[in-house]
């Protein structure tokens, strides 16, 4: 049988195509607005997966993956927009933004990669936080950053002329700007999808995986461990790179609020909460979760109003309340995430039966 | 040279606090290995229970050590059943999971509590009652309050106590043995999971504690206060080695100098490039400086190999 193609595969990859093509003409009838949760969706499925390499693959615990990302965004921010004049295209932007969050993964990991666990996570938290206190604070004395009011008028993405913001007709159809960016964030995702799964059986995926389950015993084999793990560092940060980029070219505004250590732990809760390790499980938790703190928005409010008549507790903290709650619940009854891998989930199971390590 | 001392004096009384804040953490993190990402809430929540008891009291024309104690009592007291309460809710389930599991709920835990308290408290920024009076001392050139004794006195007899509960008790001996090994120490008829609802609830009353002399320093709190406070806390935890009591304390204490100190040169240090808004950054500077020569931090045992 051909490995490349077999009826089934073929017919739930058409419908998954389909699908994917025909949500954002389903989700405009709910207004703009959707689409826009939509596109973030998508750029969390993006962030969560290049989470996943660091987290997921090489078992390293980044709590400041958000770093990256805000390098990604700043560097298109300054580079096309008139802060400073500059209005570069995407072929130059992209590609140094992912380079400069890469350096910047590099620079992070190469003196504390010999950390181990949970002190490598203060370490990466302690960096996402430095680098949103510059955000915050290089305006003066010489203004690069613009401090907390951030940069406005960036430049939407573009190829040549035709520009992802404003309305375009294509085929008879009228496309919006979140719903072109929802077709460039999909194809970016599908993009990293592919990159995630030929990683994972790869030489390279097989050694992340040996040292996530026992470091000594990955060097005793000679796989280099500080190397291999800077690696999945980088390519951590460079996708992040990347995702910041259509973020800040997507939005047409960054400032430093949008990195805080909030967001590096949603992202971290994204891969968790799907299933570490699993594609499909870290797109189902990045999904679910920038999607239900939306949904809550528009539930919460007329719920209540339905309930008792009045607002009885402020909508906005209700709302942020559910999710907390639903964070706990989804992991008190689904340890392992809730699309965990086969592998993963036998192991668990073996653990419980062995009782108490 | 007054600077000096004057800032070594406030980095003493905030490191104090660290300190504190710092032991709830190494505590759960010595005997379970998990980060209680919700115990800067506890502490917050420490704060907002005492505005609200103190406050009413003194409203209620009681005297104004009465209401302190009073306030005091009542937040600890509720902590305490926080911190019991989330280790049952949030924890206890998931002792043989994935290691990430629990730190996921206890961020969960620490958005249900930042907001129940946003919902209780409200939004804006609360009034803490002045509860000990406002003298002020001098020391060669350097100007230090009432309240800032107060401070480090009660944080150091606090730590004082919490040695001698770990080393001289029956209590401490059985968790000095969930520390090492939980199954040997049930083995040995330690009941686990008393020692590890212990920790939480003593961690949790002096994080009461550190929130209620946070509250008297600074004299307002806010539902959001306790993050970057825990943060910190953390960050003074593993500096100090986490897991190790002696090391939080000291590390609370150094970060709080450090701080201090940083916020008090870094105009002069950079020639005015940088100025003390960069205070928060010394924290994690000296944090990663430290780690890169003592990846265990600077009293810490070497740790397990597992991420």
């Amino acid at each position: 049988m051909n490995k490349w193609f077999n009826p089934r595969s073929a017919f739930g990859v058409t419908l998954i195509a389909v699908a994917l093509l025909g949500l954002p003409f389903v989700a405009a009838m709910g207004g703009q607005a959707w689409v826009r949760i939509l596109d973030f969706a998508i750029l969390y499925v993006f962030l969560a997966l290049g989470l996943n390499i660091v987290v997921g693959y090489a078992g390293l615990l980044d709590l400041g993956y958000i770093a990256f990302y805000a390098v990604g965004a700043y560097t298109w921010a300054l580079l096309a927009s008139p802060h400073f004049g500059l209005h570069l295209p995407i072929w130059v932007i992209l590609p140094i933004g992912a380079a400069l969050a890469c350096i910047a993964g590099v620079l992070l990991g190469s003196p504390t990669l010999k950390l181990r666990g949970d002190y490598l996570a203060i370490v990466t938290l302690g960096f996402g936080e430095i680098v949103r206190i510059f955000m915050n604070n290089l305006n003066a004395p010489v203004n690069i950053t613009n401090g907390p009011q951030g940069i406005t008028l960036i430049d939407p993405v573009a190829f040549g002329d035709f520009k992802f913001s404003g309305n375009t007709q294509l085929f008879g159809l009228t496309l919006s700007g979140p719903m072109k960016y929802y077709y460039l964030l999909v194809a970016l995702a599908i993009l990293v999808v592919i990159i995630n799964l030929r990683l994972q059986n790869s030489r390279i995926g097989r050694a992340w995986q040996a040292i996530r389950e026992d470091e000594i015993a990955a060097k005793a084999v000679g796989i280099n461990t500080r190397n291999i793990k800077l690696l999945a560092f980088a390519m951590g940060a460079s996708f992040g790179g990347i995702a910041g980029g259509v973020f800040a070219a997507m939005q047409g505004f960054v400032s430093p609020e949008s990195f805080s250590l909030m967001e590096s732990i949603m992202i971290l809760a994204m891969v968790v909460l799907g299933g570490m390790g699993h594609i499909p499980g870290v797109i189902l938790g990045a999904v679910l979760l920038s999607i239900l703190p939306e949904a809550l928005r528009y539930g919460v409010g007329p719920i209540q109003m339905a309930l008792f008549g009045k607002m009885m507790v402020d909508p906005e903290s209700l709302r942020m309340l559910v999710f907390g709650l639903a964070l706990v619940l989804v992991m008190r009854f689904k340890p392992a995430g809730l699309w965990p891998s086969p592998e993963r989930k036998r192991e668990l199971g073996e653990k419980q039966a062995e009782g108490k390590a | 040279m007054d600077i000096f001392l004057q800032q070594i004096i406030n980095g003493l009384v905030q490191g104090s606090i660290y300190a504190l804040v710092a032991l709830g953490y190494t505590m759960v993190y010595g005997i379970m290995g998990l980060i209680n990402f919700a115990h800067g809430e506890v502490v917050m929540i420490g704060t907002l229970v005492t505005i609200t008891v103190a406050g009413s009291l003194i409203n209620a024309g009681m005297p104004v050590l009465f209401a302190g104690l009073a306030g005091l009592g009542v937040s600890v007291l509720i902590c305490m059943a926080l911190g019991w309460g989330l280790e049952r809710i949030a924890y206890r389930p998931l002792r043989n999971a994935p290691r990430l599991t629990p730190l996921i709920t206890a961020i969960g835990m620490s958005i249900v509590l930042q907001n129940l308290a946003m919902m209780i408290w409200g939004r804006n920024y609360l009034t803490f009652p002045p509860l000990l009076p406002k003298i002020n001392f001098e020391l060669a050139g350097a100007h230090f309050t009432a309240i800032q004794v107060f401070i480090v006195v009660v944080s150091g007899a606090t730590m004082a106590g919490l040695l001698a509960l770990i080393y001289r008790t029956k209590l401490g001996m059985a968790m000095r043995a969930t520390a090492q090994n939980p199954a040997v120490a049930s083995l040995m008829g330690v009941n686990i999971n008393r020692v590890i609802a212990a920790a939480f609830v003593i961690g949790s009353a002096l994080g009461a504690l550190a929130g209620v002399m946070v509250g008297t320093y600074y004299e307002i709190a806010h539902y959001q206060m306790g993050f970057m406070l825990g943060l910190k806390a953390f960050t003074a935890a593993v500096l100090g080695g986490i897991g190790n009591l002696a090391g939080a304390m000291l590390g609370g204490v150094l970060l709080g100098i450090i701080e201090a100190l940083g916020a008090g040169y870094i105009g002069d240090l950079t020639g005015g490039f940088l100025g003390s808004h960069y205070q928060d950054i010394f924290a994690f500077i000296v944090l990663i400086v430290v780690l890169m020569f003592k990846p265990s931090g600077l009293f810490g045992e070497k740790t397990g190999d597992r991420a």
